[in-house]
């Protein structure tokens, strides 16, 4: 039971970097982007390549997030200079991507087993496997968030967030909100990348079809997130998401435990983010019949 | 400081919805005006300040702000010398936002954004006493949420936001349209003291002919994409609303006045 608990928060704290680059679109841009179905692949691909290859992990993971950042600027170009809306745009980058990452990996998957990962150095200090991913995995979620709200606490950022919530209102103090959308895609696919770094070599291996589902299972994060934990600040809203992103593990743990098919597995999570992204409108529903009995 | 030339605009052209919404129109502002702009729906009074604010690219014509021509550059670049508020109160800032925030982004509006933290302690103080200056009890609210207050509140963040540092030219569409008559009146006095304390050089649609001669050293009316009255100090100070409307039959021929322009 305890070693469950473990790989659940592991599976958490790695996948919460890939929610908070969910959180920076779905929330501080207002996009739905659906690159991250290819970018998340995309940072394992270039990772598991690299590492297969004789890289440095560490290098391998900086290579993968210039990779997505590549990733989100091409949907940022698409979107803002060619005038496809946002989710078409990420879904051509999707599609793209599926391709790009084959040619990377040269086949469907790539092997990790007994290659050194950046879990490794934790691995030497005489911690088990999974002590030295959470370890590595809580550092690196505590070093992103630092850096996003300080990055959006900037003018730069604060700019980024208005253009998410106003974007006439920033361009009419002098903001070029092309640049603001496409720097909010490249933060964001980076943070994917990178996530999809960590869990190619967490899990000792990258495959070409291990993004399938990831805006499902970042959205899931990011609402069980503010349900539970709030948006007070933006502070409150990053841990937020990465307390999500463990919820979210423990749920699904918790239902395979229960006994639910494996295979229904991204029914299931379908169907918690549908109830969860309706849940203000049944909840004025709910109330406006409470309302309407008390008279 | 203004100086509008001979700029045209057509929209959807060459189609059956084709509208001629500005046709060479022509007007110049000296520093220090305060010109308020009436006329029918459709008369192009929009048009005019969203050409001028570069929402989009005029087809003929010349636009130049303080000696330097933008007819050519884009919306974000033009900001640098334009403040504007909007008719509608959601539009001038961003809802889930501090209103220090927001206040700090306008009080950077034309620089390009660098890494600097946004919100400035020192700042602060000079953000609490123009707020103060608003009467709305929004001085100690510096941390609420723009989205919290309410649209007169909100239209008069705004206002601050787009004359925090000074613009050239500060473009109001019918900012108060939107608002109960008490808060209209209330955000119009607000802005006419901004106006006179910095001498802004400004713009202000109204669809309230009695607000148009109140307000302002100089008055246009706007009809068919064109400046048909122009009435300016002494002249303007003598009119009232039957005079304008005699004139604007005149002017107009026997095109009848809308009621909105006569209630309003």
């Amino acid at each position: 039971m305890g070693s469950l608990v473990l790989s659940t928060v592991c599976q958490g704290l790695l996948w919460s970097v890939m929610a908070l680059g969910v959180y920076l679109t779905y929330r501080v841009l207002d996009i739905a982007d659906l690159t991250v179905e290819g970018s998340f692949p995309l940072g394992a691909a270039v990772a598991a390549s690299l590492i297969a290859g004789g890289s440095s992990p560490f290098w391998a993971v900086l290579v993968a997030c210039l990779a997505g950042m590549m990733a989100g600027v091409v949907t940022g170009v698409l979107h803002t200079k060619l005038k496809i809306p946002a989710l078409l745009a990420g879904i051509l980058s999707m599609i793209a991507l599926y391709s790009v990452n084959l040619r990377i990996m040269g086949k469907a998957n790539i092997s990790l087993l007994r290659m050194e990962t950046i879990y490794t150095p934790f691995n030497k200090l005489g911690l088990s496997n999974n002590y030295a991913i959470l370890l590595t995995s809580l550092i690196a979620v505590i070093i992103f968030m630092i850096v996003l709200y300080w990055f959006f606490g900037t003018e730069l950022g604060a700019a980024i967030r208005a253009t998410g919530y106003n974007k006439q209102m920033i361009r009419a103090q002098g903001i070029n909100t092309d640049v603001t959308i496409i720097l909010g895609l490249l933060l964001s696919n980076a943070l994917v990348a990178i996530s999809g770094a960590f869990v190619a070599q967490s899990q000792g291996y990258a495959a070409v079809d291990m993004g399938t589902g990831t805006i499902v299972i970042g959205l899931a994060s990011v609402i069980i997130g503010e349900v539970l934990f709030g948006t007070r600040d933006f502070k409150n809203c990053l841990l937020s998401v990465v307390l999500g992103s463990v919820v979210y593990r423990a749920v699904i743990a918790f239902v395979l435990y229960l006994g639910l098919n494996p295979n229904d597995l991204k029914l299931f999570t379908a169907i918690l983010v549908a109830i969860a992204l309706s849940l203000p409108l049944i909840k004025s529903k709910l109330q406006s019949v409470r309302g309407s009995k008390s008279c | 400081m203004l100086k509008v030339e001979q700029i045209t605009k057509t929209f959807n052209s060459g189609t059956i919805n084709e509208k001629k919404a500005l046709t060479g129109l022509d007007l110049h502002l000296k520093a220090g005006d305060f010109c308020t702009v009436i006329g029918g729906n459709g008369a192009g009074k929009s048009t005019l300040l969203n050409a001028i604010a570069g929402v989009f690219f005029v087809d003929s014509g010349r636009i130049i702000i303080d000696g330097d021509d933008v007819t050519r550059s884009p919306e974000h670049k033009r900001a640098k010398y334009i403040g504007r508020v909007f008719q509608d109160p959601m539009m001038g800032t961003a809802a889930g936002m501090q209103i220090e925030e927001n206040l700090a982004i306008a009080s950077r509006r034309g620089k390009r954004p660098t890494l600097k933290w946004s919100s400035q302690a020192k700042e602060r103080e000079h953000f609490r006493q123009m707020l103060k200056m608003l009467d709305l009890g929004l001085e100690d609210r510096l941390t609420s949420k723009v989205g919290l207050l309410s649209g007169g509140q909100r239209q008069a963040i705004t206002l601050l936001m787009a004359t925090i540092n000074q613009p050239k030219l500060l473009l109001l569409d019918e900012h108060t349209a939107a608002l109960d008559p008490k808060t209209a009146t209330k955000v119009l006095e607000i802005t006419e003291k901004i106006v006179s304390e910095h001498h802004l050089t400004t713009l202000m649609i109204t669809h309230n002919m009695r607000d148009a001669l109140r307000y302002g050293n100089r008055l246009i009316m706007l009809h068919a994409g064109n400046i048909i009255i122009d009435v300016e100090g002494e002249q303007k100070q003598h009119l009232d609303v039957p005079d304008l409307l005699k004139m604007f039959e005149q002017a107009a021929g026997d095109e009848f006045v809308s009621d909105r322009m006569l209630l309003g």
